[in-house]
């Protein structure tokens, strides 16, 4: 076991390398050098100023070096001009201009600074990935319960009326996007049109004060999408498991036929939900982006699109290497929690 | 003029669609007539789900074939005085013309683009589909066949693609700005060599012994294969062509490389549990090539899965391309894709909610109907 989890990590680490270089490198690429030069010094620059703001500001090392740098294992850059002022990576960030700090990358916990926002970004980041924490953490409270009571249901009687409804229903929910149902939950519950205005059709007051008004519709839009497919997959597993020999010795033996369910059947058929669910966690990034976006939540997903939209390069960085830890911690514990829970599994 | 009654509308609407109603019609009944001759085909068409999912998918195909009958006016042309105006409103200075669902935030006909979407929805994600599997079949199969170091290194790359966040990957490679760097280029040049290289050893380890039949096989290919790889991936074909727009191939290039590690990982499962059947051990007696047995022994072989993912990737590269509509970074600003549409119509959508509905139908039902044909083929493949 442990050496699975050693070389499980060590797996993770190498990627996260090449993800995040493969990231530097693409948000890096000469057109946005040059809208950041221009959008730092002025829109009428030429393109020989470009060029030697590039050079003076460190940008015109190897890119393997520069991401060195950001990452904070190899030194940042020093320049002295003629006048003898010397800039650097460190020196404008560091509290201590004489003394500056020779790293200064992630390793450092130093994450940059926002152009757009005007503010550091790792205070940005951690403000922004609590309010997404909040959503996060409805979303996976209505969608799991109930993707898991649907599956279920619908698994241990297969064939039955009920579970071609809710089969149905998880079909249904799995070819519904979010920026489509978003839509029509809008329309129904929040617009004249639908005449029923239970709900608000934006979050953004749900960012100081979450209410059952203004949080329902992007919780229910996001927790739509994936509640189809943990269900299916439920679904099939429990479908499974029911057909198991000792299914039918326990029905022999004269338990009710709850008892057989909640007591044999459960616990075997929810280990191939549980990766699943941790898969799913992924995929929820993107429908936090378009969630976000459309109830203009101002979270994570909605930092993304805007340092985007605004060439804020390393906000972008950051909003990326945040995104694939996620992706990466996820499938870790989904590794993990699978050998845990199947005892059939061993790893060596 | 007076405003269309909501039964009216409906009415006109389906009459529009005469063309695709005619079209199911002649289709199923002559499906349902030689249904017993169609293999896989034909049995779909005896469970519900199936034929469910058939009739929605036939629908939207049949919708892009005669999207210019059925749309009543230009997707593109802005009328005055019909800006945002409601389903059923006559069209100012035309007789005998409503906006049907009517008009958008340019004073665009809301029916019409919905009915002109349905084209590049259905140009750009089969294709896009079938180039994945291209790519996903034949780097999947001798990874799974050889295994070892070069299933290691293909298999790590394809969980480095996977690992990426989707909406990441598609903001970083989708911008304007990336065209000029030229990525897209090498990428799809990379990419669209692949269904050359398939074709290409389909054909060779068929007829290695017959060089006159590979003869002609292979130049066909070849011919045929860089003409529209030099058109496509590089805007070079001398004739003319074969075209992409840069912002299309872009969009083209990022949704292939999104699906291509996700094929390629199921291919490669299915090609290891493959090549331990006793057909294959034979093909190795009798001395195979081993680009033989890949392509002719273990791929018909694994097609019913395969056959079934097809169907379920075109519904999400629909997804995947409404995602990037709804982004903004659709084919074109002006284009009727559902995704840009959508997009377009959330931002009123607290005073006019009619611009962005029907395109969500419209595209939930295309998903829905690839998903239930996917469900439809399963369950059959499953019988045999």
């Amino acid at each position: 076991m442990i050496s699975f989890l050693i070389r499980r990590s060590g797996v993770m680490v190498l990627t996260a390398l090449c993800l995040t270089f493969i990231v530097f490198f693409l948000t890096n690429l000469e057109p946005n050098l040059e809208k950041l030069t221009k959008s730092e010094g002025n829109m009428r620059m030429t393109d020989v100023q470009v060029q030697s703001w590039l050079e003076k500001n460190g940008y015109r090392q190897p890119l393997i070096k520069r991401y060195g740098e950001w990452l904070g294992v190899s030194p940042g850059w020093t320049n002295t001009d003629d006048e003898g002022k010397t800039t650097g990576r460190c020196i404008r960030r560091a509290e201590d201009p004489e003394n500056p700090a020779k790293y200064c990358g992630l390793l450092q916990g130093e994450w940059g600074f926002s152009l757009v926002f005007k503010n550091d970004i790792s205070t940005i980041i951690s403000e922004k990935l609590a309010l997404t924490g909040k959503l996060m953490m409805w979303v996976l409270i209505v969608m799991v319960p109930a993707a898991l009571i649907i599956g279920v249901i619908a698994g241990m009687r297969e064939g039955t009326k009920t579970d071609r409804t809710l089969s149905g229903f998880s079909i249904l929910s799995t070819s519904t996007p979010e920026y489509v149902s978003g839509v029509i939950l809008i329309i129904i519950f929040s617009s004249k049109f639908g005449g029923l205005r239970w709900f608000k059709g934006t979050a953004a007051t749900a960012m100081e004060n979450i209410t059952f008004e203004n949080f329902t519709l992007p919780v229910v839009t996001l927790a739509l999408y994936g509640v189809g497919y943990i269900a299916r997959m439920t679904r099939a597993s429990m479908a499974e498991v029911m057909t198991e020999q000792y299914i039918r010795t326990a029905r022999l033996k004269g338990l009710s036929f709850p008892a057989v369910v909640l007591k044999h059947a459960l616990r075997n058929a929810l280990i191939a939900p549980f990766t699943v669910i941790m898969l799913q966690i992924p995929w929820l990034l993107t429908g936090v982006v378009i969630v976000e976006t459309l109830f203009n939540y101002k979270g994570f997903g909605w930092t993304l699109v805007a340092a985007v939209g605004n060439n804020d390069i390393e906000l972008l960085l950051a909003c990326s290497v945040v995104a694939v830890m996620v992706v990466l911690v996820t499938q870790l514990i989904s590794d993990i929690g699978y050998v845990f829970l199947n005892p059939r599994i061993r790893v060596n | 003029m007076e405003r269309l009654t909501a039964l009216e509308i409906t009415t006109r609407v389906l009459a529009q669609f005469t063309p695709v109603w005619i079209g199911l019609v002649v289709i199923l009944t002559l499906s349902f007539m030689f249904r017993k001759r169609l293999g896989l085909y034909g049995k779909l068409l005896g469970s519900p789900i199936g034929t469910a999912g058939l009739v929605l998918v036939l629908f939207w195909v049949l919708t892009a074939i005669f999207a210019d009958l059925i749309a009543t006016m230009d997707p593109l042309t802005q009328i005055s005085g019909m800006k945002n105006k409601k389903p059923g409103w006559p069209v100012s200075g035309m007789e005998g013309h409503w906006y049907l669902l009517g008009g958008d935030n340019l004073a665009r006909d809301v029916f019409s683009r919905m009915v002109k979407g349905s084209q590049i929805v259905l140009a750009i994600a089969p294709a896009a589909t079938i180039f994945a599997f291209m790519v996903g079949v034949t780097l999947g199969l001798p990874s799974g066949y050889y295994g070892g170091k070069l299933d290691t290194s293909l298999s790590f790359l394809a969980n480095l693609v996977l690992a990426f966040p989707v909406i990441l990957l598609f903001f970083l490679l989708v911008t304007p700005e990336i065209r000029s760097t030229g990525v897209p280029l090498w990428l799809a040049g990379v990419l669209f060599l692949f269904p050359i290289i398939f074709f290409c050893m389909l054909f060779y380890s068929r007829f290695r012994e017959q060089p006159n039949k590979l003869a002609i096989y292979l130049s066909v290919t070849l011919v045929l294969g860089f003409w529209a790889y030099s058109g496509l991936a590089f805007n070079k074909d001398p004739l003319g062509v074969f075209y992409m727009d840069p912002n299309l191939l872009n969009i083209f290039v990022a949704v292939v490389f999104v699906n291509s590690p996700t094929v390629f990982r199921i291919v490669r499962g299915l090609t290891i549990d493959i090549k331990t059947r006793d057909y294959v051990a034979a093909a190795q007696t009798r001395g195979e090539m081993p680009w033989y047995i890949m392509l002719w022994e273990v791929l018909p072989n694994a097609r019913g899965p395969l056959i079934v993912d097809f169907c379920l990737r075109i519904g999400y590269t629909t997804i995947l391309l409404g995602t990037l509509g709804f982004f903004g970074l659709g084919v074109t600003p002006e284009s009727p894709d559902w995704g840009m549409t959508i997009n377009e119509g959330r931002k009123l959508l607290a005073a006019y909610p009619h611009p962005a509905f029907p395109p969500t139908i419209a595209l939930m039902s295309l998903v829905l109907g690839l998903n239930l044909l996917a469900d439809g083929l399963r369950e059959e493949s499953l019988k045999d």
